[in-house]
């Protein structure tokens, strides 16, 4: 039975107002709720539904970061993960840590814990980058299911149903492959308390980049990270003349 | 894109399309927020007759409004702000339970327009009802006759917040929620929190002494209020503002307009004393198998979790499942139970705070109370599961008439009256449930039946206030008197009281123009 690797990514929690720091170097994160990026909750509990469809024998979940990342694999384990394995980065180095970086490192894993699945978010919430899942399929040289809303098992391999620009577009592939979750795909789990309490006991595996092979020294420099411009307050117009005027005026006619 | 908006999305994909939807998102729209909620309320229900014919009202010997008052008006606060159409919105109370018929609105922009407003309905005797979010259930808000309508809401400032004091001073129409978020970026939080706060006025709040699910740790209005600014009916501006936690100058009079349902007084202006925000927030969502086992439940939250328990609701297995069965977007992280506690902790250490409940949570496992759950500390899913409590409520009333109970009940016997009142109901009603602020035994009782009528009104009615005064318990914890429970109020006041407070409407609103049909009979 196949063996499904999945990615998960702490990243600021959807429902925290991020702020920029002062100094303008980048978001503060001292303090700050963290939780699973949410496209990554969903490939795990896609992961763990085509285990409990006996579709997939064990699944696996990654994390690339500093040492808080393992408490979403401990989160993933709660929600059915059978081990995690975290690639530790020292937080100093994880700010300039690209999708680059990160695909490398997964495309080495996969090959290692011998992946017939790696399953990915779309995107995270942070970088937004959308780029780790095309990345490690090219480095694997497997094929990819990008945005997936739905995959379905047949004799040949995989049928995914992918969300495109105005509608769905159903394509087949064999496996291995890479896949990357869209919204929806599935509506994730909560952990429950048993499996929480089960979830302590799943073993965890350290390992750094460096352990395989994957050089992740910084590609890029942070020069500047700015708040989006503030809207500009609206403004009462007296009748609909008045409101054709100000269109045209603004270049909107 | 940030993740909330693609959740939207979600929930618009997967409710089916209905108006209703737009006041589940959680975005706070502050000027149609009231509107949509109150489109939600009733969207199944059609537009109740007047109260005046439904509940044989007789109408008190005010004056008639006449053209010259509506110019009086005109003049004082603008054409704008003086509605003569397209009132249904303020006539008709959240429920669809009352529709008073009133043919004015005011919006005054300030206490002089509030106290101007009444000097002149006083000496002409014309009948006013103020008038906040009008999310409140007992029909306190809305007119019954044809009493001129007071809207707070372009009262709507958050005048200060002190950090270091923790006060902040609000008008009375501002929003609750709107209140909260300026709270929230120095670092404070309004300790009040329910259900209606994107669309209640702080002001409406506070004349109700409105509960919510924070009492069981910042107790209720009549402590964090440390002063208001009221304009009685002849006019006259009472300033009872403080800055302070203590002020034992004389008669405690803020608290007369704490609770009394705008029958004394027009609240405009407050001050309350605001609560520094928890850096650690959890919740946990359980499901116990007998209302025993809630109650262990409870006395074991207190115990574990002591200074850090911030809610402790129960929600009955009836009650979710309407919930769940009307919004489609909420996930619901267990099912199958028959009772469901939601327990949120608020700390200062995210370490110690999860110990805590981790402690609380195996403890209670160990011992078969606590059957299954999810616990978490992350923001969003806090959020969702606050969802999951706060759309109960709403899910009783979205296709059906509810009768809704807000009762204090002994803890013992808290949970009874919902059988006892099953059985009485039968197949009359469709649902019959409770829900509530356990933590303060404080329930919500419910029976939901397709349209209003009779026969179900007699079989609950006046059978649950007498059940509850039996148990000495109270006919409304939270929600009020208002119009619909004026008749019932001896059920929980001993005649003496009811006199006194006779005579002190007497003395504050002679012609009894302030909110008439409420509270007293």
């Amino acid at each position: 039975m196949a063996r499904v690797l999945v990615g998960v990514k702490r990243v600021i929690d959807y429902a925290v107002k991020v702020r920029v720091k002062p100094d303008k170097t980048g978001v503060v994160t001292q303090g700050v709720k963290h939780s699973m990026n949410p496209f990554d909750e969903i490939a795990v509990e896609e992961a763990v539904k085509l285990k409990e469809k006996k579709l997939a024998g064990e699944v696996i979940a990654v994390s690339v970061g500093p040492a808080q990342s393992q408490e979403v694999i401990r989160t993933a384990l709660a929600m059915g993960a059978d081990r995690g394995v975290h690639v530790e980065i020292p937080a100093a180095e994880y700010e300039l840590l690209q999708p680059i970086h990160v695909s490398k490192i997964l495309a080495k894993l996969a090959l290692e814990e011998k992946a017939d699945l790696v399953i990915l978010g779309k995107q995270a919430i942070d970088d937004d980058a959308n780029q780790t899942a095309q990345m490690t399929a090219a480095a694997l040289d497997w094929p990819q299911g990008t945005f997936c809303n739905k995959i379905e098992k047949t004799d040949a391999g995989l049928t995914i149903t992918r969300e495109i620009d105005g509608g769905l577009e159903t394509i087949k592939t064999k496996t291995p492959a890479v896949l990357s979750a869209d919204l929806r795909l599935n509506t994730p789990r909560y952990a429950t308390l048993p499996n929480i309490m089960k979830a302590k006991k799943k073993p965890l595996k350290k390992v750094t980049a460096k352990d395989l092979g994957v050089d992740t020294s910084p590609r890029i420099e942070i020069v500047s990270v700015e708040d989006p411009p503030v809207r500009q307050a609206g403004a009462a117009v007296a009748d609909v003349d008045a409101l054709v005027a100000k269109l045209k005026a603004g270049g909107h006619a | 894109m940030r993740f909330q908006q693609l959740l939207q999305m979600r929930r618009y994909a997967s409710a089916t399309l209905r108006r209703s939807v737009t006041a589940t998102t959680p975005t706070p729209a502050t000027t149609t927020t009231t509107t949509t909620v109150r489109t939600m309320a009733g969207s199944g229900a059609a537009i109740p007759e007047l109260t005046q014919i439904t509940d044989n009202v007789q109408r008190g010997n005010y004056a008639e409004l006449n053209d010259k008052d509506v110019a009086h008006f005109e003049k004082l606060l603008g054409k704008n702000h003086v509605l003569t159409e397209d009132l249904e919105g303020y006539n008709i109370c959240f429920l669809k339970r009352i529709r008073g018929n009133s043919k004015l609105v005011l919006k005054p922009g300030n206490t002089e327009e509030v106290a101007a407003i009444l000097r002149h309905c006083n000496e002409r005797k014309l009948a006013v009802v103020p008038q906040g979010g009008n999310t409140g259930l007992v029909g306190g808000s809305v007119p019954i006759c044809d009493e001129i309508v007071l809207s707070l809401q372009r009262l709507n400032k958050v005048l200060s917040v002190d950090e270091v004091t923790g006060i902040a001073v609000v008008e009375s129409g501002c929003i609750l929620e709107n209140f909260d978020q300026r709270a929230r970026e120095v670092g404070l939080t309004v300790p009040l929190d329910l259900g209606a706060k994107a669309s209640c006025h702080i002001g409406g709040n506070v004349s109700t002494n409105a509960g919510g699910v924070r009492v069981v740790r910042y107790g209720n209005l009549h402590g964090s209020v440390l002063g208001v600014e009221a304009v009685l009916a002849n006019g006259q501006v009472l300033d009872l503002m403080s800055n302070f936690k203590k002020d034992n100058t004389g008669y405690h009079m803020k608290h007369l307009f704490i609770g009394s349902e705008g029958t004394l007084g027009v609240i405009t202006k407050l001050s309350m004393l605001c609560p520094h925000t928890s850096k650690s927030v959890n919740v946990a969502f359980i499901g116990l198998n007998s209302f025993d086992d809630v109650l262990k439940t409870f006395v074991s939250a207190k115990r574990n979790l002591g200074e850090i328990l911030s809610s402790c609701e129960l929600i009955d297995e009836r009650a979710l499942n309407t919930a769940l069965e009307q919004f489609k977007f909420l996930n619901a992280p267990i099912s199958g139970y028959p009772f469901y506690m939601l327990i949120e902790t608020s700390g200062s250490n995210g370490d110690h705070d999860e110990e805590k409940i981790n402690q609380f949570i195996g403890d209670g496992m160990e011992k078969g109370e606590i059957l299954d759950g999810t616990v978490t500390g992350d923001p969003g899913k806090v959020q969702e599961i606050w969802k999951i409590r706060e759309m109960v409520p709403l899910g009783l009333i979205e296709k059906s008439f509810c009768f809704k109970y807000d009762i204090s009940l002994p803890l013992r016997d808290f949970y009874s009256i919902v059988d006892v009142m099953r059985e009485r109901c039968g197949p009359l009603a469709t649902v019959v449930c409770g829900y509530g602020h356990l933590g303060d035994s404080n329930l919500h009782l419910n029976v939901s039946c397709e349209e209003f009528n009779d026969a179900i009104y007699k079989k609950v009615e006046p059978f649950v206030y007498e059940y509850t005064s039996k148990l000495k318990g109270s006919i409304s914890a939270e929600h009020g008197i208002g119009f619909l429970k004026k008749d019932y109020l001896h059920y929980s006041k001993d005649p003496v009281a009811i006199n006194w407070m006779r005579d002190m409407k007497k003395m504050l609103d002679p012609n009894g123009i302030l909110n008439p049909y409420k509270v007293l009979n």
